[in-house]
């Protein structure tokens, strides 16, 4: 995220260079540079070096990305790699992230890609620029580059003592160097051919290099998308259908004219809005518009029961492997001496930022601007583009940082909301939806319906596992048009995309497996609050909760631990049995069959395992239980979690989000459901959401399993997967009890002690 | 529309506006403050956290008439990048925050805490932030800084 600098003040080094960590100047000074008009020059060639990397006059090296900091650290994590890549100092590199008119598309920062993808796009432009650093200093030097070495920005002669800086040899000027690229986006691939740093040789990467976004960040210094100002600016909200589909019959505008400063009622299509001076008379006046709206036919599934239902019976658009299918499942089956079978349920859950969906446009006849916290800001050109009918090089989308989002992928709304209103009223306009907007419109975690079938022989072991996920897809994500656009008449194109695949016993090798994920279609009247996208990890909460808890009731039938029964079939899995290994003992697990002895007092204890695997990255959680018998209430008390994302870039960085990864999966493995009825959303708050507080905060304990000789995988989700299904696990293992419907509630609970219920009944 | 005198971070503010807006809205967009964040209107998240009269008050739910001649600090009253507050310091020093939008909630709200009981356990600290919301999760840094701002060895 940065301010609106040019190029050539970045490569002057006049220290115009200002990034959002460095906001630091009054507001009035940001705004000068906000307010400048978009230089649109067209899109950058990733082929050409310059759109990569600058050398400042200052030294400073200045790095464009078009991935985002969502909040989780990833820029200082960016930064680290080219650091070390280019032999500068950590503070000499600047990150210009989130312009489209100042990057070249990485695609969208998303599923834990981000380290794994745009880290060695980065890392080899950088290797390409310290190449052609050393060419000209070995020009310059008059010495052959294999006797050059480079210590914080500084090429120097082995032996003789001469030197130049990177400064010198290239500050403020272009490289005028091209590199080869193929691919685009995530697939981006540059300068393959130049070799890169060894490992060992890394002094910037795996150390905890704190944030660089924190200090402004506790001080109130930094500018969130929320702050963003613009001369002349106006507050617009929006009225939502009051209930799904409803259309605005009629308006009644007078009900608000006791308003003072409301500029106007934007009515397009079904799109309802409100325009006003102050964010004040914009709140009251979108809260009072007398909207007269229709009825609509079409109406939700009635409950959670109903939507499970149709899961169940209805047929999937799309069916992906989890992995690739081994022998004959069916087979198996029919000839095993024992299976077993079980049915879980996943709710729709909500995203639930702190901060509701906020955005700030200027339309000016042809010209655009939008600042929004937009994972994809290509992404979200290309929706504008649609939604006015402009071309793409009309647009400049700048990213503004917003509190963590943890994958509403394309679906930044208030971009399109703010676009409408401020191409109605001519001035740019900043929307900021209200926490009823955010809870009953964002769009949610799909729910999901899993089936898990085995089949042991004589001997017990586990011959055929048979695994079906029927999830709804996203059907907001990846560029398609959200809420306002499809209000003012655009449609969606498709079914949507499929919930993911992984998680669904991936992590063990077993004779007979099959494990498919299909997506059934989710045909709701537009638009729907129940519209759905990808939820940190999308899908994969599900799946492991379903295979790792159903392996939990597998070890328990035949009365083995769960983690030797693990070690069993993830044998050839290396890396899962060395993550197994790292929990078992950072828990201090003892080895002995669930459930564990019955307790005499009210409360029962027990602890619970599983391990999986999510964009690469292998994590095993031990969860530690108590549950109040009387009550069903369960807290849970610690979790450990070992952790394997390859070679670690920032080792506190990684814990950070391992800590919120496990806070979040222990908040929607309790307590979180979105509830419904026909018309709409129930929850449109935090008292009917509530989400994980203070008082029941675990404590969290992590190994870290650094593989230097690996590259540097993801580390923003892997680590929510398995929490939902240790904490299952450890509820049977305190109490008998087998929970296969999330969250954990305290009736469910109790419910679930009290019915006793097996595998195969069940099934 | 009328003219409310304020006292914010100590100096004396005069903004014109409808006496029926929260206090959340006039610190943001007539004093430009970032401290003050809006989460929720409701009083339910505390990201508007702001000190009024040595307590912490959600600003999103008191209308700035009813600020008016109080003593008011924001975030940005405590200290900047280059002069933190000992608990701004103990913050960085914790890296206790993930998106950080929660964190002016977090940090007012501590303050007042160590203020009136500077050496606080660690119940004492998690019933006075219980109220706060964050929703990436970075409770346990949070806790880890209250506590080395109190010099309580954690
Ligand atoms: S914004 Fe005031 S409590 Fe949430
Ligand atoms: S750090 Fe993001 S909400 Fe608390």
């Amino acid at each position: 995220m940065n301010a609106k600098i040019s190029r050539r003040e970045v490569l002057k080094g006049t220290g115009a260079l200002v990034v959002s960590f460095n906001l630091f100047g009054p507001v009035s000074q940001v705004l000068a540079q906000l307010s400048a008009g978009p230089d649109l020059a067209g899109d950058l060639k990733a082929t050409s070096l310059d759109s990569w990397i600058a050398i400042g006059r200052d030294g400073m090296v200045t790095v464009f990305s078009s991935k985002v900091d969502l909040g989780t650290g990833v820029e200082t994590a960016l930064a680290q790699i080219v650091a070390d890549e280019l032999d500068v100092q950590f503070k000499q590199i600047k990150m210009i992230t989130g312009d489209t008119t100042k990057a070249v598309d990485q695609g969208i920062t998303a599923g834990s890609r981000t380290i794994e993808l745009a880290g060695p796009q980065l890392r080899q432009a950088a290797a390409a620029a310290r190449q052609e650093l050393l060419k000209l200093a070995s020009q310059r030097l008059g010495a052959p580059i294999s006797k050059l070495t480079v210590t914080d920005g500084v090429v120097s002669v082995l032996g003789n003592g001469h030197k130049v800086s990177y400064a010198n040899l290239l500050g403020g000027k272009h490289f005028n160097v091209q590199i080869p690229a193929t691919g685009n986006g995530w697939g981006l691939k540059l300068a393959p051919d130049v070799p890169a740093k060894n490992y060992m040789d890394y002094k910037t990467v795996g150390k905890s290099v704190p944030r660089v976004d924190l200090p402004p960040k506790f001080t109130a210094q930094f500018t969130y998308v929320q702050d963003v100002r613009v001369p002349g600016m106006l507050h617009g909200r929006v009225v939502r259908p009051p209930t799904v589909a409803a259309k605005p019959a009629s308006i009644d505008e007078d009900s608000i004219k006791n308003i003072p400063g409301i500029v106007k009622v934007v009515h397009e299509g079904s799109f309802v809005g409100v325009v006003a001076q102050t964010e004040w008379a914009a709140i009251q006046a979108a809260k009072a518009l007398k909207v007269t709206w229709s009825t609509p036919e079409t109406k939700m599934p009635a409950n959670p029961d109903a939507v499970y239902d149709y899961l169940k019976n209805t047929k999937g658009f799309a069916e992906r492997p989890g992995m690739p299918p081994r022998g004959n499942v069916e087979q198996a089956l029919a000839q095993a001496s024992k299976t077993m079978e079980a049915t879980y349920r996943w709710p729709f859950q909500m995203h639930g930022m702190l901060a509701p969906s906020c955005a700030i446009a200027d339309v000016q006849g042809d010209k655009v601007t939008i600042w929004a916290p937009s994972q994809g800001i290509f992404d979200t050109r290309k929706r504008v583009s649609d939604l006015l009918g402009l071309p793409e090089s009309k647009i400049q989308v700048l990213y503004r940082e917003a509190s963590g989002c943890y994958g509403r992928l394309g679906t930044d709304d208030a971009a399109e909301d703010a676009v409408v209103m401020s191409r109605a009223v001519s001035k740019p306009v900043r929307v900021q939806w209200m926490r009823a907007d955010e809870h009953g419109w964002e769009p949610k975690g799909p729910a999901q319906l899993l089936t898990v079938r085995a089949a042991m022989d004589a001997s017990g072991k586990v011959t055929a596992w048979d695994f079906l996920d029927r999830s709804f897809p996203w059907t907001e994500a990846n560029g398609i048009p959200l809420v306002t656009s499809r209000q003012v008449g655009l449609k969606a194109p498709g079914q949507g995309f499929p919930n993911g695949t992984g998680g669904g016993g991936d992590t063990y090798t077993f004779d007979n497996q099959r494990i498919v994920a299909s997506a059934i279609p989710w045909v709701q009247p537009d638009p729907t609050p129940l519209r759905t996208s990808p939820l940190r990890a999308p899908g994969d909460l599900a799946r492991m909760f379903a295979s790792e808890c159903f392996m939990d009731e597998l070890a328990a039938a035949q009365g083995v631990d769960g983690v030797q029964f693990r070690m069993r079939y993830a044998a050839s899995n290396k890396r899962a049995t060395d993550a197994l290994t790292a929990v078992a003992k950072l828990a201090n697990w003892q080895e002995r069959p669930a459930p564990a002895p019955t307790s005499s007092g009210n409360i029962a204890a027990g602890r619970g395992v599983a391990v999986s695997a999510r964009s690469n990255s292998v994590v095993a959680v031990v969860a530690e239980v108590e549950v109040d018998k009387s009550s069903g209430e369960v807290t849970v008390k610690k979790v450990a979690v070992a952790h394997d994302c390859g070679l670690i870039i920032n080792p506190d960085g990684l814990k950070n989000q391992i800590e919120g990864n496990v806070i979040q999966g222990t908040s929607r493995a309790l307590m979180e459901e979105v509830l419904y009825d026909s018309s709409g959303i129930k929850n449109l708050d935090w008292s009917s959401y509530p989400i994980l507080r203070y008082e029941k905060i675990p404590q969290i304990d992590i190994r870290l399993i650094d593989r230097r000789e690996m590259p540097a995988l993801g580390g923003g989700e892997p680590s929510i997967g398995p929490v939902p299904a240790a904490i299952a696990n450890a509820i049977f293992d305190a109490t008998g009890a087998r929970l296969r419907e999330a969250p954990f509630t305290p009736e469910r609970v109790l419910r679930a002690m009290h019915a006793g219920v097996t595998s195969t009944q069940r099934a | 529309m009328a003219r409310i005198s304020l006292r914010v971070n100590n100096q004396s503010r005069v903004v014109d506006t409808d006496p029926t807006t929260p206090l959340l809205y006039v610190l943001r967009d007539d004093l430009e403050l970032h401290g003050p964040r809006f989460g929720c209107g409701l009083g339910q998240c505390g990201a508007c956290t702001v000190i009024m009269d040595g307590n912490a008050v959600r600003s999103c739910s008191i209308p700035v008439s009813g600020a008016q001649n109080r003593s008011i600090t924001t975030l940005e009253g405590l200290g900047t990048v280059q002069h933190p507050h000992a608990l701004q310091t103990a913050f960085i020093e914790e890296q206790a925050a993930q998106c950080g939008y929660c964190m002016n909630g977090m940090i007012m709200v501590s303050k007042v805490l160590l203020d009136k009981n500077p050496h606080p356990t660690d119940d004492q600290i998690k019933q006075a932030l219980n109220g706060n919301l964050c929703r990436c999760g970075s409770h346990v840094r949070v806790i880890r800084a209250v506590k080395r701002a109190a010099g309580v060895k954690a």
